[in-house]
């Protein structure tokens, strides 16, 4: 394997006073036990906008997405330092409600994981956990998140049969609609195409090119072309860290850092 | 030899031991049901025994069986949800939680009647709670606790940690997610064990011997007061279950027809622990099927 030079980087300053912050990192490093994986990563995310975090593996860009709604706060040994910045507070703290800022940030993960309940059932759990008991609200949000994700016109009349019956793109989108039914400002997706056969591939990206209008959407994927086709901005992970955020065009045009470009041109590694 | 002849002689040899095994079980299985069956009748099923004359009934051995069944699950269901949860679920990754386990494991193999005779010493002698069904009931909990708790922990286990982690990442507690998302999942593995280990309960007599006692009282089946000392219900007496009834009239019984009696009631213990079997099987795969949407479980 190359070697690359991990202080050659170029990461563009997105909070520039010129647009709409979602959500922004300032060095986070992720360690588990003694191992370091994410070496102090500083990234911030655009508003209605969809970024892609592309990397090989191991590149830690997984890692970096599930620290964000901090999701390895379940993984014993697993620390999280360096702040995230949401709504001007640093969701990494102590003092945050995790389970409330979870409401706020989404997420969907590589194996699609409906819950063995229905159709219906899985989209208003959590909303019913969460305190929501108004049968009409209930019904009109799984109505509209099942729109918004492109499902309804398959489930419509199916809303009480088993989830676990769905094919896997199918499933896929009802944990979408799951997520967005917590009406989440921002949605953080890991790998959500990578066990989708190309016709679901191509569903679930226009799904989400509908949902950046409403959401703020930060994508990890193993798909190039996919990052290319769907984000606005990416950042490119190498070995723990971000070598290169830019516009998406600009990544797969014209990257400034040479990792970055044997990456998207195939000859990495 | 070729590997084909190999896997030809290694099918053939599997098959023989798994159809000898068959033919064991059916055999023993027959044995019982043939012998059994023609002694039983509703007479036999619902009257007294009888300790000298011919023509007793089992009627009241088999009321004890289901009722310390009942206690027994009573008591021994939260303990093993509980238990089983926390291993599954909170524990810790550490000695202390290998230790228990490895308790779990070899307090399932202890023989019943070492826990019978723990039972005893302990429930009845100690705790003074005597030769009652209420002794019995917690010696069945010992002897059944650590398969029911394996049984939910391996339950849980079971479902993927990526539910748990959809939990979460909605907003849930780690509370809310296991009892709301992993518990239903894993429900059908925990009822079918549930019922197995009735099962395991109902034919169970050597931890029964020395904690239930041998014998039960004149019973008064018009009053069901638990206080009542006649009372079917009371919990402090003691209690003679079908499958001590069956050791006795073997090892002691002094009636002419013991052995259709014995017969007769291992008939009746065995198809009672066979609809069991089954009914675990149904409720599983009912349960299983109402949740997934799946018909068969594999």
């Amino acid at each position: 394997m190359k070697t690359y030079d991990s202080e050659d980087r170029y990461i563009k300053d997105l909070d520039d006073g010129k647009r709409e912050i979602a959500l922004s990192t300032d060095d986070i490093h992720v360690s588990y036990g003694t191992h370091e994986a994410i070496h102090g990563v500083s990234l911030a995310f655009e508003r209605f906008k969809i970024t892609a975090l592309i990397g090989a593996s191991g590149s830690g860009k997984s890692t970096y997405l599930r620290s964000l709604n901090r999701m390895n706060d379940n993984i014993a040994g697993t620390k999280v330092t360096g702040k995230i910045m949401y709504r001007g507070l640093d969701v990494n703290s102590n003092e945050v409600d995790v389970y409330e800022m979870r409401k706020h940030i989404g997420m969907v993960f590589q194996q699609p994981n409906p819950f063995a309940k229905s159709i219906y059932d899985n989209i208003t759990f959590a909303l019913q956990r969460h305190g929501e008991k108004r049968k009409d609200v209930l019904d009109e949000t799984v109505e509209t998140t099942l729109k918004q994700a492109g499902l309804w016109e398959q489930v419509k009349d199916d809303l009480h049969q088993s989830a676990l019956a769905l094919s896997g793109g199918q499933a896929q989108r009802l944990c979408i609609a799951r997520a967005i039914a917590m009406k989440p400002d921002i949605l953080l997706l890991d790998e959500p195409a990578a066990v989708l056969d190309p016709i679901s591939t191509a569903t679930l990206e226009e799904t989400l090119m509908e949902l950046k209008e409403r959401y703020t959407i930060i994508i990890v994927t193993h798909n190039m072309q996919q990052a290319g086709r769907i984000s606005d901005y990416t950042a490119f992970f190498h070995l723990g860290n971000a070598l290169e955020y830019d516009e998406t065009r600009k990544i797969f045009t014209r990257p400034k850092i040479q990792a970055t470009e044997d990456y998207v041109s195939g000859h990495f590694g | 030899m070729t590997p084909r002849k190999w896997d030809k002689i290694a099918t053939f040899v599997l098959y023989m031991i798994s159809i000898f095994i068959i033919f064991v079980l059916a055999f023993l299985l027959l044995y019982i049901l043939i012998s059994g069956l023609p002694n039983v009748s509703w007479h036999f099923i619902t009257s007294k025994s009888s300790s000298f004359q011919a023509g007793g009934g089992i009627g009241v051995q088999l009321f004890n069986s289901v009722y310390l069944l009942v206690l027994a699950m009573i008591i021994s269901v939260p303990l093993s949800l509980g238990a089983g949860i926390w291993l599954s679920e909170y524990a810790p990754k550490n000695w202390i939680t290998s230790l228990i386990r490895n308790a779990i494991e070899i307090l399932s193999s202890l023989p019943s009647v070492v826990v019978g005779l723990f039972g005893f010493l302990v429930f009845s002698i100690n705790m003074k709670f005597g030769f009652s069904i209420l002794s019995g009931a917690l010696a069945l909990t010992v002897f059944n606790l650590p398969l029911l708790t394996r049984k939910v922990e391996d339950s849980l286990q079971a479902i993927h940690y990526t539910q748990r982690e959809a939990g979460y990442a909605l907003g849930l507690s780690r509370w809310e997610t296991v009892i709301h998302v992993v518990v239903p999942a894993a429900l059908p593995g925990i009822i079918t064990g549930m019922i197995l280990g009735m099962g395991r309960i109902f034919g169970e007599a050597a931890a029964l011997i020395y904690t239930a006692g041998q014998s039960s009282p004149s019973l008064d089946f018009s009053n069901w007061n638990p206080l009542y000392i006649a009372s079917p219900l009371n919990p402090m007496r003691s209690a003679e279950t079908l499958a001590v009834h069956i050791w006795k009239i073997n090892s002691e019984g002094i009636i002419p027809d013991a052995t259709q009696v014995s017969a007769a009631s291992s008939a009746v213990l065995v198809l009672f622990v066979l609809l069991l079997n089954f009914l675990a099987r149904y409720v599983g795969n009912r349960l299983y099927a109402r949740l997934t949407g799946v018909k068969e479980r594999n």
